[in-house]
């Protein structure tokens, strides 16, 4: 049992460590643009990546660093993709929000709110029609519940009984806005009732809890029981994008938050099952000195080649 | 006269606008309590309460409801953050905003002002790069303007608020922060369309809107460094169009080359071209579209450097368009 959690903190550490490293490569100009990091949401992409088969399909949003590393997708293709290397995950052409890697059954972010809900649904569909027993994931923000594509999406999966899972991280912001001030219903698992499918409100930042709901999920999914929507609840510990001042924050916000965030949590639990420091802290070294290797590869690769920025427009 | 920033002077033209018209409403996502992503629509809420509000992320009700509000005597001033994401909502945009006066004879009108920002940034990716106008001015019914500097920036958008119809203010976000110009502030509503002639030459006119505009002055400069004086014609409404403007300079310098960000196929430039060669204009050369290749935006920025035109490519293809004309 300490053993998968010590697995589930380092899947944790793992992502912390590279999303760190991004925020400092971000910060030296070494990568440009928006980038969003899930600081703090680190245990929803372990948890529910764990229980996916590998022709599963799931679809993320531009908040999606660790979803694609909890995938599998290598951390030095993604960090040569943040750089706008020719090696990059999507040869610098999907760039932070973007990331794409079907191979991995990371079928891309996504920085259209909500748009990926919908090509969920396709991809389930599809797996009716290929026999592969398919379940597709879609994945994104409280925010996206308020729009159509999302409604659209869910009510189409459990009018057909499709086999996705609708996982929403509920980090209570949008942006710079509170969900608390754009819902009236701020269950937003309860909106699954509406269209026929289970939705459950789930302790996100407790990687077992988000294991359990989405084994459950998928397994119901798999067996013909259709779509499921479950509520995350998380916190992101830094801003929206880097570069957020941050400024709706409550005094005091983020350190009671931190408090509660997923990686001190489950450390706490494991000291208290008597794992000794000292592993915990190297699990935390290994996964820091694994991204600061993966980063530091990525960027000896050169930048992606202006010459071939026509390429892959069409078969 | 106050020296103001791009994303300043809108920000000053909507506080006017709130003041001169009770019937404005201001919201988007953001814009409220934030004051917006770029911090343009900073100070309203405080100053003029539930008059400015922040939305939950729905295009369609956005746009939707600024349509049904202006069909009821509001003005809204609505933003839609990214140009890419009104396509979210292009049926109220296109089916619905666009039909109203129409289709009820005049009896009905829509009223509303939707801002929004594109084009491409280093390192934004691709769904947040697309140059869409030409989109939008596919659709009669739609007013469509596209500011370069503080001073249109504030102009333009006081006269689409002040317009009975739908109007599409297209802003540029890596103009937002750009240099302080004394701005006149308090100057009567301009009326719709015209251009501006941003630099005087004969050997060649360039049309441009955008932000692509601060490109082809660079480039106009360095030309004529090289001899070649450009005509310089900004034309920040797209629709109404001053298509006289170009026919007259396209008359004088005899060559004409259309510059814009957006991609070349179906692109506004088509339409000024073939507006210039209706008329019968007799051109020394063949006229020319610069713009992005048809291609997707890529995130890297030296892909995206290498589809954007930049002063560069623009000196090299006026100096091909010349060079043909000999
Ligand atoms: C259709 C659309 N509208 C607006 C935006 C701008 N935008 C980007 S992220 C974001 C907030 C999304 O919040 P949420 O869904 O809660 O996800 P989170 O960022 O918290 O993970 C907004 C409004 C967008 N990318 N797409």
């Amino acid at each position: 049992m300490s053993e998968r959690r010590l697995a589930d903190l380092l899947a944790m550490w793992r992502i912390r460590a590279f999303e760190e490293k991004v925020r400092d490569l971000r910060a030296e100009g070494t990568i440009v643009g928006s980038v969003h990091l899930c600081v703090g949401q680190e245990a929803v992409p372990v948890g529910a990546c764990d229980a996916l088969e590998p022709h599963d399909a799931l679809f993320a949003t531009y908040r999606g660093h660790g979803w694609a590393l909890a995938r599998g997708v290598p951390a030095q293709a993604l960090f040569a993709e943040l750089a706008g290397r020719a090696s990059g995950v999507n040869g610098g052409r999907g760039g932070s929000a973007y990331f794409t890697a079907a191979e991995y059954g990371f079928h891309g972010e996504n920085s259209i709110v909500g748009a990926g809900a919908p090509i969920a649904c396709g991809a389930a569909l599809a797996g009716r029609h290929d026999g592969s027993n398919r379940v597709a994931v879609s994945v994104f923000g409280d925010g996206a519940m308020n729009q159509g594509a999302v409604h659209e999406a869910m009510n189409f999966a459990a009018a057909f009984c499709l086999p996705v899972v609708f996982v929403c991280e509920n980090n209570r912001y949008s942006e710079l806005t509170p969900i608390a001030d754009m819902v009236r219903n701020q269950r937003l698992a309860d909106r699954a009732a509406a269209y026929g499918m289970p939705g459950h409100r789930v302790d996100g930042n407790d990687v077992e809890a988000v294991r359990f709901h989405v084994r459950d999920a998928l397994e119901a999914a798999r067996e013909g029981g259709g779509p499921t929507l479950l509520e995350c609840m998380t916190e992101r510990l830094v801003g929206h994008y880097i570069g957020d001042a941050e400024t709706y924050r409550q005094p005091g916000e983020l350190e009671r938050i931190a408090r509660r965030e997923p990686i001190a949590r489950l450390r706490e639990g494991l000291l208290a099952d008597g794992v000794p420091a000292a592993d915990l802290d190297a699990v935390e070294r290994g996964a820091r000195a694994e991204m600061a290797s993966a980063a530091e590869r990525a960027l000896a690769a050169p930048l992606a080649d202006p010459a071939t920025a026509r390429e892959h427009l069409y078969a | 006269m106050p020296e103001l920033s791009y994303g300043e002077a809108v920000n000053a033209a909507l506080h006017r606008l709130m003041e001169e018209l009770p019937e404005t409403l201001v919201y988007g996502e953001d814009v409220a309590l934030p004051g917006g992503v770029f911090g343009v629509t900073r100070g309203l809420r405080k100053r003029y309460g539930d008059r400015v509000f922040d939305t939950p992320i729905s295009e369609s009700a956005i746009l939707g409801s600024a349509v049904g509000a202006a069909m009821f005597g509001r003005r809204p001033i609505v933003e839609i953050m990214w140009a890419d994401f009104s396509l979210v909502a292009l049926d109220q945009i296109v089916n619905q905003a666009a039909n109203v006066r129409y289709v009820s004879g005049g009896r009905l009108r829509a009223p509303l002002t939707i801002r929004t920002q594109q084009g491409n940034a280093p390192g934004a990716c691709a769904q947040h790069s697309q140059c869409l106008e030409a989109l939008f001015l596919h659709v009669p019914g739609l007013r469509v303007c596209m500011p370069s500097t503080p001073q249109d920036a504030y102009d333009l958008l006081v006269t689409a608020v002040h317009a009975d119809d739908p109007v599409l203010v297209v802003e540029n976000r890596t103009l937002y922060f750009g240099p302080k110009e004394p701005v006149t502030t308090d100057g009567p509503v301009r009326p719709m369309g015209g251009a501006r002639t941003r630099r005087t030459g004969s050997d060649v006119t360039l049309v441009t809107w955008g932000a692509m505009t601060h490109r082809v002055l660079a480039a106009a400069e360095a030309l004529a460094r090289d001899g070649v004086e450009a005509e310089v014609l900004e034309t920040p409404w797209l629709n109404p169009f001053d298509t006289e403007a170009v026919i007259e300079s396209a008359r004088r310098t005899r060559r004409l080359a259309v510059v814009h960000e957006a991609n070349v196929t179906g692109g506004f430039g088509a339409e000024v071209v073939a507006r210039v060669a209706g008329a019968g204009v007799a051109l020394a050369a063949p006229p020319i579209r610069i713009g992005a290749p048809d291609v997707r935006m890529p995130a890297a920025p030296v892909l995206a450097q290498a589809l954007i035109p930049d002063a560069a490519r623009i000196i090299e293809d006026v100096k091909g368009l010349i060079a043909g004309a000999r």
